[in-house]
């Protein structure tokens, strides 16, 4: 059984390359799925987690998670498709209204 | 064998993450992001929650990327064309910032290293079904009724935002 700081180190370097994926990307679409990455990547910490201590709990919070993250895709690709209904593009860099 | 599997999961998850957020074709990159996300699920099975692998398919590589594939097909969204032409300042900024996230993760798990866990001897009987449930039913029951309604909210509300005319009934006329 190798050691759990493997499990984090892993879930670190998915969540960190979730956080570059979202700076970078100008489509919404990817940043949304930037987003379910970094999502997982927390979910795998927190089952590593749960597996190491024997605990039940951190597995039922996973599965919280998973239902709200199924929601949060749901309302996004919702918004996405009333602001390409707006501007007909989903690049972020056009959807201005609000800069300066 | 378990270091085996584990190494050649995690080369797999990180290589198709890169891949994704790196591809200039939307649906490659939904398609290798389903593919990180059963390698996760693989990773999941070394950890003994068959369970949560089991609904990681199902839920995230069944239901919500077939969402996603819908929304791209539904908006035809054309290439993303000049990815790494312009703007390197802000992609340089934004390495730079991953890089510093990256860093600071690394050092407070460095902190604690002490502090982790061993394997507990209880682990095996984590994450099967019935342990699972047995919780859910109990200590977790209110949590679990309450999923109920976010999701009939969130299907709700994007029925409400993504429909072409929202109709006011009442005092319109």
């Amino acid at each position: 059984m190798i050691g759990i700081d493997w499990y984090l180190a892993l879930s670190a370097i998915l969540f960190t390359i979730g956080i570059i994926g979202v700076l970078i990307r100008r489509n919404a679409i990817v940043i949304f799925m930037c987003v379910e990455l970094m999502l997982n990547a927390v979910n795998l910490s927190l089952i590593s987690f749960s597996a190491y201590h024997g605990d039940i709990s951190g597995q039922i919070l996973v599965f919280f998670s998973l239902s709200v993250a199924a929601a949060e895709a749901v309302v996004g690709l919702a918004i996405i498709i009333a602001i390409f209904r707006n501007n007909l593009s989903v690049d972020i860099t056009k959807v201005n209204l609000l800069r300066w | 064998m378990e270091t085996y599997a584990f190494v050649l999961l995690a080369v797999l998850a990180i290589a198709t993450a890169l891949g994704m957020i790196l591809n200039k074709n939307t649906v490659n990159s939904a398609l290798l992001l389903v593919l990180n996300l059963v390698s996760i699920a693989g990773i999941y099975l070394l950890l003994q929650a068959q369970f949560l692998a089991l609904i990681q398919i199902l839920v995230y590589a069944g239901a919500i990327m077939v969402l996603f594939l819908f929304v791209i097909m539904l908006l035809n969204i054309d290439e993303e064309e000049n990815l790494f032409d312009k703007f390197r300042l802000k992609y340089l900024m934004a390495f730079l910032l991953g890089v510093v996230i990256f860093g600071q993760i690394l050092y407070s798990l460095g902190g604690v290293t002490e502090m982790l866990p061993e394997i507990s001897s209880e682990m095996i009987r984590v994450g099967t079904v019935e342990a699972i449930a047995e919780v859910f039913y109990t200590d977790y029951l209110f949590a679990f009724e309450m999923t109920a309604i976010l999701l009939t909210a969130a299907v709700v509300g994007a029925l409400m935002i993504a429909q072409y005319k929202v109709k006011i009934t009442g005092d319109s006329e």
